[in-house]
């Protein structure tokens, strides 16, 4: 049996066989990581969090003009504007601050989280707007503008701070964690894809002109500012982009089908630093 | 698909032991010719093949390398039907492949997969 087992572990470490049997989170991370090591031997665990921009992942050219993106980025005025939001008080005088642990600074590395008390997925952009509907002021869209831009400065106060999720073995919790995992791993759309075809088996190599990037570190630099886009976007808004590619219907952004999502993509992240919000083409 | 060149020289070395045999120029009819332009038509076109996503045709710009090259196809397969079969559901030769399974999918109708096939089997 141990042998069988140990096998397994094998098998999944060289990727022959797709990670999709029931496994506990901590056998998961440790099958993830060891399989984008093995694919980007180059690449330092650190690393893989500048996406296709990564080391070992993209060219020399690609790299350089990135970095020099980096250098002003485009961000810095979305990134201004959200921390005057963030320290604007409310109508009733209270501010963001006051609903979160340490006053929302520096605590990015810990969202989306499993909360005990509600038995749900709870999502920093989620929070940000629990935190305005209970001050009085109405919620802000999803996916863009002032959210994007208050989770970025959020995000901002938490570079270099190792992302921290943890799956307590609660039934809700393992629930969308495997939630997460399943849409993670399941082909979808009429084209057929599953997120792990590209930015898994196919990740390093290049769709049409699009070099795709590795899952594993995805969610350090969100929000994300994009070029495409001209703005900041929250991982929910490209989960829809990416959900729409392969022909399938987007879910909504903050539906517990991608809070799952994000949940279980964190969870592979953890131990890799905050750099959000990072610059994208 | 990590080794695209590998795969090229080996297709390449399928043609030199065939020798000129199989590769022999087959007069070609108009007709033919119409169905192999609008083969490629449809491989090329985004919203229907888009076979350049992930593979290198001669002719398509920006193709990308998650598949191998199409080239020397009548060496590779040499049986038309398998070629059909391959483009149809590609899922009959890899289960999990991330390659589109076209027909079951209707992402291309019947009658087009028979012109693709025209197009990429003239490869
Ligand atoms: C058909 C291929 C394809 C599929 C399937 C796909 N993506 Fe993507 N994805 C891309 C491309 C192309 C990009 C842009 C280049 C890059 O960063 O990889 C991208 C970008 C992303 C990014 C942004 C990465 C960054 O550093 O900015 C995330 C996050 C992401 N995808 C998640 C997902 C998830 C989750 C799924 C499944 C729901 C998914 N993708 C399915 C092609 C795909
Ligand atoms: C999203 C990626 C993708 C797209 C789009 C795609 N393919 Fe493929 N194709 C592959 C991969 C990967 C393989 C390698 C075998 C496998 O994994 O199934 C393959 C294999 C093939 C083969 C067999 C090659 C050989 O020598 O074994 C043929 C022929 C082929 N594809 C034709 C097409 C045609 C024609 C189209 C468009 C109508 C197309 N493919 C679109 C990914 C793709």
């Amino acid at each position: 049996m141990k042998k069988i087992a140990l096998l397994v572990t094998a098998l999944i470490a060289v990727g022959i066989l797709p990670i999709v049997a029931n496994a506990a989170p901590e056998d998961d991370l440790k099958a993830f990581r060891a399989y984008f090591k093995k694919r980007f031997p180059d690449t330092s665990f650190q690393e893989f969090t500048n996406g296709n921009y990564a080391v070992g992942i993209a060219s020399a050219d690609k790299r350089a003009q990135w970095e020099d993106a980096e250098e002003f980025p485009p961000y810095e005025l979305p990134l201004e504007k959200g921390q005057k939001l963030f320290e604007t008080p409310f109508a009733n005088g209270k501010t963001y601050a006051s609903c979160f642990k340490n006053g929302g600074i520096g605590i990015r590395q810990y969202y989306p989280y499993y909360d005990p008390n509600t038995k749900s997925i709870k999502t920093l952009e989620g929070e940000i707007n629990e935190c305005r509907v209970k001050n009085g002021e109405k919620p802000l869209k999803w996916k863009k503008g002032d959210i994007a831009a208050i989770s970025a400065y959020m995000a901002s106060t938490s570079r270099g701070k190792a992302i921290d999720i943890k799956v307590p073995d609660e039934p809700e919790a393992l629930a969308a964690y495997e939630r997460g995992k399943h849409h993670y791993y399941a082909k979808r759309g009429q084209l057929n894809m599953s997120c792990a075809d590209c930015h898994m088996y196919n990740s390093g190599s290049y769709i049409r002109a699009d070099l795709l990037s590795a899952s594993l570190g995805h969610p350090t630099g969100f929000p994300v500012y994009r070029a495409k886009w001209g703005s900041l976007g929250t991982m929910h808004r490209r989960f829809g982009g990416c959900n729409k590619q392969v022909r399938a219907k987007p879910y909504k952004a903050q539906s517990d089908e991608y809070k799952a999502l994000e949940y279980f993509l964190n969870y592979m992240s953890n131990g890799q630093k905050v750099n959000a919000p990072s610059y994208r083409q | 698909m990590r080794n695209p060149a590998k795969l090229v020289s080996s297709a390449a070395s399928v043609i030199a032991v065939l020798g000129t045999l199989a590769l022999a120029p087959v007069a070609v009819s108009a007709e033919e010719s119409s169905v192999i332009d609008e083969g490629k038509k449809l491989a090329f076109d985004r919203k229907k093949g888009n076979c350049l996503a992930c593979h290198q045709i001669a002719g398509g710009d920006m193709a990308g390398n998650i598949g191998p090259p199409l080239i020397a196809m009548k060496a590779r397969f040499p049986d038309k039907a398998k070629l059909r079969e391959q483009i149809y559901d590609a899922r009959i030769a890899n289960p999990n492949t991330i390659m589109i399974p076209f027909g079951p999918h209707q992402v291309l109708s019947e009658s087009e997969i028979d012109k693709v096939v025209e197009y990429i089997y003239s490869l």
